[in-house]
């Protein structure tokens, strides 16, 4: 099951690329630079989809008092980290080109900054706590607190600045050829594949981490 | 809970004496880094003001939970009756009075030093400061609770509170930025709405969740 999840994700993953890098038309005014958007895309996406996941994690494993639970949502915080990590570089590299400079306090990328902190430290948290349970409590209230912040972030950053593109899918410009679109979905299912794939195996290490201990 | 705890900060002074201090302290070090050129310290006082309050705010809100532990009252707090987020209320009540002396303070000195007449926009700017400073006790108070229970609690708390508390800084810089030029509440309520909002949901997040952190 997990191997052919992780085969399915790798053929995702190359037909994204290809895709994306060979068969997608370039782009008129910036050039092959804005193919990053396969990349840079999907990676947000995936970053927003784990600190979801940590969140029900979070309350089912309040509510319920499940382990798995529990790892699901370090797992799935990990991941979100990760991803969002990669969406501040392939931004930066693509900013560097368009823009004329790698960072620039522009909304979204103060939204994204502010996740990649918080999150940074839900991790830090839970690494600093010996006592598997009581770590387990602490980092489910944080990540729900963290949630429920998303949203206060997201505005607040809006209101104070802003000169990101608009989001190109939810609203497709005229000019889009279909293929753009094709080869942005395939990226979208390749790194959702890949998201469950990472999540699975570290909450499988983690699970038996937790058994190696007992 | 606010009563014993007002009691104790009446009592012992500790905790109000330092952070006093420290305001003082914090006012010129501002001084010092930027120097004495009053347009410069005028375009950046709002944010001095609540990196003021913020700092002062860290130190005290720290310390909620810690003077349990250190005086080992921390069984009696898990072992009184009644829902345990009465208190939380009650903590946060009495940190918030702590934060509003505080600042209350803090904003005396900065009009004394700055040399800025305050009364015509003390009403508005007394409306940002409430619900500002409801935000971050509010979190403030809930990872206090946290991270007392951690080791390296005074690295940790501010690790995690500052990343939360950056919609509640930006919210409170802008509202009041446009309420020490004379500008009417009127043309910062989108930013009033949402101080509103965060208070609303930090306050319930924290007495909902605040269970699950005084469990052990």
């Amino acid at each position: 099951m997990r191997s052919l999840l992780g085969g399915v994700t790798l053929a995702g993953l190359v037909a994204g690329l290809v895709m994306g890098f060979a068969i997608a038309p370039r782009e008129a005014t910036q050039g092959n630079v804005q193919r990053i958007m396969y990349l840079h895309v999907p990676s947000v996406w995936v970053a927003y989809l784990a600190f979801a996941v940590v969140l029900v994690a979070s309350i089912v494993y309040l509510v319920r008092r499940a382990e798995a639970a529990d790892r699901l949502a370090h797992a799935s915080a990990e991941v979100g980290v990760l991803f969002t990590g990669l969406t501040i570089a392939t931004g930066s590299i693509w900013g560097k080109p368009t823009w004329g400079t790698w960072w620039t306090w522009d909304a979204r990328l103060t939204t994204v900054s502010i996740l990649f902190v918080m999150y940074l430290g839900y991790l830090l948290l839970r690494g600093m706590i010996e006592d598997r349970e009581r770590g387990a409590r602490f980092a489910a209230v944080l990540g729900i607190v963290a949630a429920f912040n998303i949203p206060l972030v997201h505005f607040s950053v809006y209101w104070w600045r802003t000169l990101h593109q608009p989001p190109s899918l939810v609203k497709p410009g005229p000019g889009m050829p279909g293929i753009i679109v094709t080869a942005l979905l395939v990226n979208f299912a390749a790194f959702t594949l890949l998201y469950a794939y990472f999540v699975t195996r570290r909450a499988r290490v983690l699970r038996l981490e937790a058994e190696a201990e007992a | 809970m606010v009563w014993k705890d007002l009691l104790v900060e009446r009592r012992s002074k500790e905790t109000l004496n330092a952070l006093f201090f420290f305001g003082l302290l914090l006012l010129f070090v501002f001084q010092f880094a930027l120097g004495p050129d009053r347009e410069r310290l005028a375009g950046t006082l709002p944010g001095l003001l609540w990196l003021g309050f913020i700092l002062s705010g860290l130190l005290g809100l720290g310390r909620t939970f810690v003077v349990e532990r250190e005086n080992d009252c921390w069984e009696g707090l898990l072992l009184a009756p009644g829902d345990k987020s009465a208190i939380y209320v009650g903590k946060l009540a009495g940190n918030l009075l702590l934060m509003l002396v505080i600042e209350t303070i803090l904003l005396v000195l900065f009009g004394f030093f700055f040399n800025l007449d305050l009364t015509n926009v003390l009403p508005a700017l007394a409306v940002v400061i409430a619900l500002g400073t409801v935000a971050l006790a509010a979190v403030g108070t809930l990872f206090a609770a946290m991270t007392a229970q951690v080791r390296a609690r005074e690295l940790l708390f501010p690790v995690l509170l500052l990343p939360v508390e950056a919609p509640v800084l930006l919210a409170t810089v802008k509202a009041t930025e446009a309420v020490l030029v004379g500008e009417p509440l009127g043309s910062v309520a989108h930013w009033l709405k949402l101080l509103a909002a965060a208070d609303v949901v930090y306050v319930a997040v924290g007495v909902l969740t605040f269970d699950f952190v005084m469990e052990g």
